[in-house]
């Protein structure tokens, strides 16, 4: 069986997380061994547990999640990822959003689920760095997406200033 | 008027090469028609009754002569030589080829056009007066601070896939031009006491299902936090809005449901909490915008200018268009104009390509090479010389560009309705065109007076009924079309939803409908009152008597 792939730092590697408790799946009181994402409602629940275990942890969040419930441990946490039912179901936009921004997060955010890519573009300017595709969706070729467009009008986490303080400054670069 | 930077067209070039490539995926079949669905709507396009519907954005109405003769070329060449303006200020066509759209949106980019976010779940076109910049009614030109949101909202990561449409309009004029109150975000530039200049948030109008005007969000919020609000404003809809239905997903209902206490308290707390400074909008941001939109090198008044008073005086005819299509101007010495589309026999909205390209000449002859388009689905000639009224008159008419009708029953706005559209659940074209001609004597219509009249084929309000001093809306009842009327309701300052007055009507009896209406007005009305005024004062209840109850029963649905 070919190996799961995800995107990380626009590069293809190997997938060495799991996560549990997608779709109709129950989380059991025995987690398998290797890396492993959570439900949020699972790590609220079994927080110490988990925070004492060997292998690393991460949490996943749904479109309807409260991220501030994490914030007091994301500094702890190796992996958020948040999941995407529907690619057409923006939530999780601003879940990043809220994540990186609001709440400092500042490791790995991974974004999976029904993840194609026509959306790593802007998955990647909300702060995203780890894609994991729906199954039949081709890693490699999806890479060039990012270079889909070599300018941003707005600020966000990849870009700090809007354009037009860009513009600005290149301006005022340009008059010496 | 704006014009784009190497940045900008940058942006554009690569948004044409990221659709064509998506495309070519389509057709191949590397995408499901599920995936493409939200990327094409996202590049404006359907995929309709005959063909796909195709709209182009044309940001807060302004066109230049050149991007107007481009769009005359476009529509001859990949279409059927004609195009619709929509009450959203954009142009749609309806028979381009699917494989063509690529290379129409290439065409655009030629004159600085395009068609990002004219459909879909995002941010749409920004909208605003069509008199902005010449309104002698303005607190300032609105259309720098329309460009700056442009840009912000053009290709936003975070609100791209929103629970549904969003719709932004800005105005800054004593008199509201713009349907402010039914949009998403209504931004009104005001002066607080300081005498800054701010803007007065309105938030979650619409028209659809649930037509609703908005609420204050905010009374005053620095021009500086333009973006940082709309961005907090748009964090809590995106996060919050209703997504399991989608007649209950615009912001609207949400702002109904939280009420607008809470829904503040979400956004003041999202702003409190990730207010960006850096995106703080500059005064040199402001003013290298503006630059785009200054003054253009008017002349100085002159005696000659008063010709036309003269002309008016001795030509009723002219002095009819005058009164109704030539709009007052800042500058003295000129005036804006209306080139009217609402003729006989023609859906309202509709131009040739000839006639594009006409309308681009006298923007040039009559002007500095600027066209607007109104909401109303007519375009505007903002800055002509009051000397050169009268041949423009002539000119105009003789293109049938000049109907007098300028907020009279003949400027009827509709949707194009079900003979193209396939969300419509009736017809609107041969309505209009019927209740045009039971009502094309023109001294009946100015004896008439005020009226708006607006249909539309569905729910979702194109046409913006809910808005007409009359509204009609295309429903569907088992299979057949049927018409629901409204009156009382109305656009502007005072803006106000309309009132259903019974139950809806066979096509062919909409004229007589429409008749029984204004005769019920006509009979009752006081002196300067508008129809609209008598339904207030009286109610419904005398027209509908009027409609249902005396005379010849009218068909009509159980």
């Amino acid at each position: 069986m070919r190996p799961e792939r995800v995107i990380r730092n626009r590069r293809v590697e190997i997938d060495d997380w799991r996560m549990l408790g997608v779709g109709d799946g129950d989380v059991g009181p025995e987690l398998p061994a290797g890396a492993v994402a959570v439900p949020l409602a699972v790590w609220l629940a079994r927080r110490e547990e988990l925070l004492a275990r060997r292998d690393p942890v991460g949490v996943w969040l749904k479109p309807d999640d409260d991220p501030a419930a994490l914030a007091p441990d994301l500094a702890r946490l190796p992996l958020v990822a948040v999941h995407f039912p529907k690619f057409t179901d923006g939530r999780g936009y601003s879940i990043a959003s809220l994540l990186r921004r609001r709440y400092g997060y500042a490791g790995e955010l991974r974004a999976f689920g029904d993840v194609g890519r026509d959306q790593l573009f802007y998955l990647s300017r909300v702060g995203f760095d780890a894609f994991r595709l729906a199954d039949h969706r081709d890693p490699e070729a999806a890479l060039a997406s990012f270079g889909d467009f070599s300018q941003r009008y707005q600020a966000s986490v990849d870009e700090p200033l809007p354009l037009f303080r860009r513009r600005a400054a290149s301006a005022e670069a340009a008059r010496g | 008027m704006y014009r784009y930077d190497s940045y900008d067209r940058a942006l554009v070039a690569e948004r044409v090469a990221q659709f064509r490539d998506q495309t070519r995926r389509f057709l191949a079949g590397e995408l499901t028609e599920d995936e493409f669905r939200p990327l094409r709507l996202q590049n404006g396009l359907y995929i309709q009754r005959h063909a796909p519907m195709y709209r182009i954005s044309v940001p807060y109405g302004l066109l230049s002569s050149r991007q107007l003769r481009k769009l005359a070329e476009i529509t001859r060449r990949y279409d059927r030589g004609y195009g619709h303006f929509t009450t959203r200020h954009n142009l749609q066509i309806n028979w381009p080829r699917l494989e063509d759209v690529p290379d129409i949106l290439e065409e655009l980019a030629t004159v600085e056009m395009h068609s990002i976010q004219t459909s879909g779940n995002d941010v749409r076109n920004i909208t605003t007066d069509h008199l902005a910049g010449v309104a002698p009614d303005e607190i300032v030109d609105p259309r720098p601070y329309a460009e700056i949101v442009r840009q912000w909202s053009c290709f936003h990561p975070e609100f791209a896939y929103l629970p549904r449409k969003f719709k932004i309009a800005f105005n800054a004029a004593a008199e509201d031009r713009t349907v402010l109150k039914l949009h998403d975000i209504g931004l009104e530039l005001v002066r607080n006491a300081e005498g800054e200049l701010g803007f007065r948030v309105h938030v979650g109008g619409g028209m659809g299902r649930t037509p609703t005007l908005a609420e204050v969000v905010r009374e005053f919020l620095p021009w500086r936090e333009v973006l940082t609000y709309c961005e907090s404003i748009l964090r809590v809809y995106n996060r919050y809005g209703r997504r399991d239905n989608v007649w209950k997903a615009r912001i609207k209902i949400l702002v109904k449901s939280l009420g607008i206490e809470e829904f503040r308290r979400r956004v003041e707390e999202d702003w409190a909490a990730l207010r960006d400074p850096a995106s703080v909008v500059t005064d040199e941001e402001l003013a290298r915008v503006a630059a785009h939109f200054a003054p253009p090198a008017y002349e100085p008044p002159s005696e000659e200018d008063q010709a036309f008073a003269f002309a008016a005086a001795s030509d009723p005819a002219f002095a009819r268009w005058v009164g109704r299509n030539v709009h007052a101007h800042k500058r003295p010495g000129y005036a804006a104009v209306t080139l009217s589309l609402k003729r006989t026999g023609v859906p309202p909205g509709d131009i040739t390509s000839d006639e594009m390209a006409l309308v681009a000449d006298l923007a040039d002859r009559y002007g500095f090479g600027e066209v607007r388009v109104s909401h109303e689905q007519n375009l505007v000639l903002p800055d002509v010389r009051e000397r050169d009224l009268h041949e423009l008159w002539q000119r105009a008419r003789a293109a049938r560009l000049a109907t007098p009708s300028v907020g009279l029953i003949g400027n009827i706005v509709s949707c194009p309705g079900g003979d193209l559209c396939s969300l419509a659940n009736a017809k609107t074209l041969p309505i209009a065109d019927a209740i045009h001609r039971r009502f094309e004597d023109l001294d009946y219509q100015h004896d008439i007076g005020e009226l708006d009249l607006n249909i539309s084929g569905c729910m979702n309000s194109c046409g913006h009924h809910h808005v007409g001093h009359i509204g009609i809306l295309g429903v569907d009842k088992n299979g057949s079309e049927w018409y629901q009327v409204t009156i009382g309701g109305r656009q502007g300052r005072d803006s106000a939803l309309g009132h259903v007055i019974g139950p809806s009507f066979a096509a062919a009896e909409m004229p007589d409908v429409v008749e029984r209406l204004i005769e019920t007005y006509l009979a009752e009305r006081l002196e300067g009152e508008r129809f609209v005024d008598t339904v207030d004062r009286l109610g419904v209840a005398p027209f509908k008597e009027r409609v249902y109850g005396n005379g010849r029963e009218l068909a009509r649905a159980a």
